[in-house]
């Protein structure tokens, strides 16, 4: 049985995990057409290459279709349970890196902290009748941070894209979005909170649960890591 | 789960109900799907984390039903009249983010008393009467009053809106010390803030205000930090009586003492701690052996409930990693909320049979 590695599908991603591993002696191509989804790898034996999207390499590692990963740390920990019980990280890529913060508008100057933004959103749902809102795609990492932190009062509201935008628009007051440079929520009009960081994502190399591996696969998965520590 | 296991948990179930009918409680039911809104309103975004939601084309949102309580509430708020007794049975339904060995759905039998006439009575009723059906098995009970908590925040010598920030988070204990500290002084003001109200008008420089909340909302805002920040520090005192009053975790007469200790330099727990004691009047009335009762002043405080008196559980003591076997308490409040203003003084428990069967084949 070969060792299958996940790796994103497309974008800077792809060509930065490609590099990381060319650096390390091991060099991963899209196979064919350029449009296709199919990958080789060469410098080690036994290890095939599968090009995903980098949401669905979460859930393909813990189903055990693929038994390694690059993916962000972000999207392991939003998309798995536990995760920490069905992945393993065996190597953190240095590139990718995004901040999962939370960001509210910069003319509200009485709010710097998550103390501010509780006492807010007591004051927001008793003037508005509603909870204030917070614009995200990571509801479980905002919601367990939040919660953590005993902000009470408000609630997520999806969003997939442009989240920057919904304040503007009067869908939420509040955004919890990934940010890299944070220059895009700046020309949105908006400022980070002191303590609203969730969580500082990079791009990850994870392992699945060995339990039903192969011998072959245990094999190589112990070349190709004394490989990337040479 | 095995058709045996089934069989077994509603048989029990059953078995447990029928004792409450026959003590004159109504039988009840609720809808398996209820309406989100209502759910989230009350419990905020944490409920997305316990309940399973799902989507109706006509009636919107809707989740499983996390606990029969809060229908159990409704159908009474809108047509029961007092004094009533409920007793409900079937499967409640929770999503387990953290630990897969727990169940997502478990069947439940409750009690709900609305009955306003002797609170005391009423408390000891709900109690005995799960303490019954529970006397077979090895359980320990745990008694607590959210009572006596809220009534020595509302007695704290401050601003009301001090009080009322710490009454909003009486259910989170790591928030609830953190404004002590800060209203103490214990935790400094950031120095955002002190700079923020050095500026003669912090308003002044902003050009529009991006968003729905409105440079209003953001100008009563400073004024409440305006007037904060000239509140005089919690006393030392006051702190340090709140603190011996969370710690108190004692067989019931003794707490009872160490509290009217208390209560004689915190005057403001006097009427609760009354009401403790007329409690366990009533249960001694019962039958219950009220010197051997454990009492926890912070029992409940953590767990995301609307009780806002007594509460109680008992829990298996080779299995205190599992939810406990029964629990229950008082929600005067909650009977306020859903019954949009006008509330009626409500107690109620619910048991889990899976858990009293389990504990019966390991015995």
């Amino acid at each position: 049985m070969t060792l299958k590695l996940g790796v994103p599908s497309k974008g800077r991603l792809m060509q930065k995990t490609f590099d990381w591993f060319a650096n390390r002696g091991v060099t991963l191509r899209k196979s064919g057409h350029d449009r296709e989804y199919a990958g080789a790898v060469d410098g080690i034996d036994g290890v095939e290459l599968v090009l995903l999207s980098a949401g669905e390499i979460p859930r393909e590692l813990e189903a055990g279709r693929i038994q390694l990963g690059v993916t962000g740390s972000d999207l392991i920990r939003e998309k798995l349970s536990n995760w920490d019980q069905r992945v393993v990280e065996v190597e953190r890529m240095g590139f990718g890196g995004a901040d999962l913060i939370i960001a509210v508008p910069d003319a509200w100057v009485d709010v710097e902290t998550l103390d501010d933004l509780d006492a807010v959103a007591a004051a927001f749902r008793a003037n508005h009748g509603f909870r204030l809102r917070i614009a995200t795609k990571y509801h479980r990492l905002v919601r367990d941070f939040l919660r953590d932190n005993g902000v009470a009062d408000y609630q997520l509201v999806d969003s997939q894209g442009a989240t920057e935008g919904t304040i503007r628009n009067e869908t939420a007051e509040a955004v919890a979005d990934i940010t890299s440079t944070g220059e895009t929520l700046r020309a949105n009009g908006l400022k980070i909170l002191d303590d609203g960081m969730i969580h500082a994502s990079q791009a990850t190399l994870f392992r699945g649960r060995r339990a039903t591996w192969t011998q072959d696969q245990r094999d190589t998965f112990k070349a190709l890591v004394s490989k990337l520590n040479a | 789960m095995s058709g045996d296991q089934s069989r077994a948990i509603w048989d029990r179930a059953r078995a447990f109900q029928s004792v409450i009918a026959e003590q004159g409680a109504m039988v009840t039911d609720a809808d398996y799907l209820q309406p989100a809104d209502i759910l989230l309103d009350l419990y905020g975004e944490d409920i997305r984390a316990r309940a399973f939601t799902t989507q109706d084309p006509l009636r919107g949102e809707q989740m499983l039903r996390p606990d029969f309580t809060v229908p159990v509430v409704q159908a009474h708020m809108a047509h029961g009249a007092e004094p009533a007794r409920y007793t409900y049975m079937g499967k409640v339904f929770r999503k387990q983010e953290e630990d897969e060995n727990r169940p997502t759905e478990y069947v439940q039998v409750g009690y709900e008393v609305f009955d306003g006439s002797d609170p005391a009575a009423a408390d000891a009723e709900v109690f005995a009467t799960i303490a019954g059906l529970l006397a077979n098995v090895n359980v320990a009970p745990v008694t607590g009053d959210i009572g006596i908590l809220r009534a020595a925040v509302q007695g704290l010598d401050t601003s009301e809106r001090r009080r009322a920030a710490l009454m909003r988070h009486l259910w989170r204990p790591r928030r609830f010390k953190s404004l002590l500290d800060r209203f103490s002084g214990v935790l400094p003001v950031p120095v955002s803030r002190s700079a923020m109200l050095a500026q003669g008008d912090p308003l002044a420089n902003v050009g529009d205000v991006l968003g729905l909340r409105s440079r209003s909302e953001i100008a009563a805002r400073i004024d409440a930090l305006r007037e904060d920040a000239t509140t005089p520090p919690l006393s030392g005192m006051e702190r340090e009586l709140l603190d011996t009053l969370l710690a108190v975790r004692e067989t019931a007469p003794n707490a009872l003492t160490a509290l009217r200790d208390i209560s004689v330099d915190l005057g403001s727990i006097s009427g609760a701690v009354d009401g403790l004691a007329a409690r366990l009047d009533a249960l001694s009335a019962r039958g219950i052996d009220i010197d051997t009762l454990p009492f926890e002043t912070a029992y409940g405080r953590t767990s995301m409930e609307y009780y806002d008196g007594f509460v109680f559980g008992f829990e298996a003591p080779a299995h205190l990693n599992l939810p406990p076997v029964a629990t229950g308490g008082r929600y005067d409040a909650l009977t306020t909320v859903l019954g949009g203003g006008t509330g009626v003084p409500a107690v109620g428990g619910v048991i889990r049979p899976a858990a009293v069967v389990a504990m019966e084949e390991t015995q």
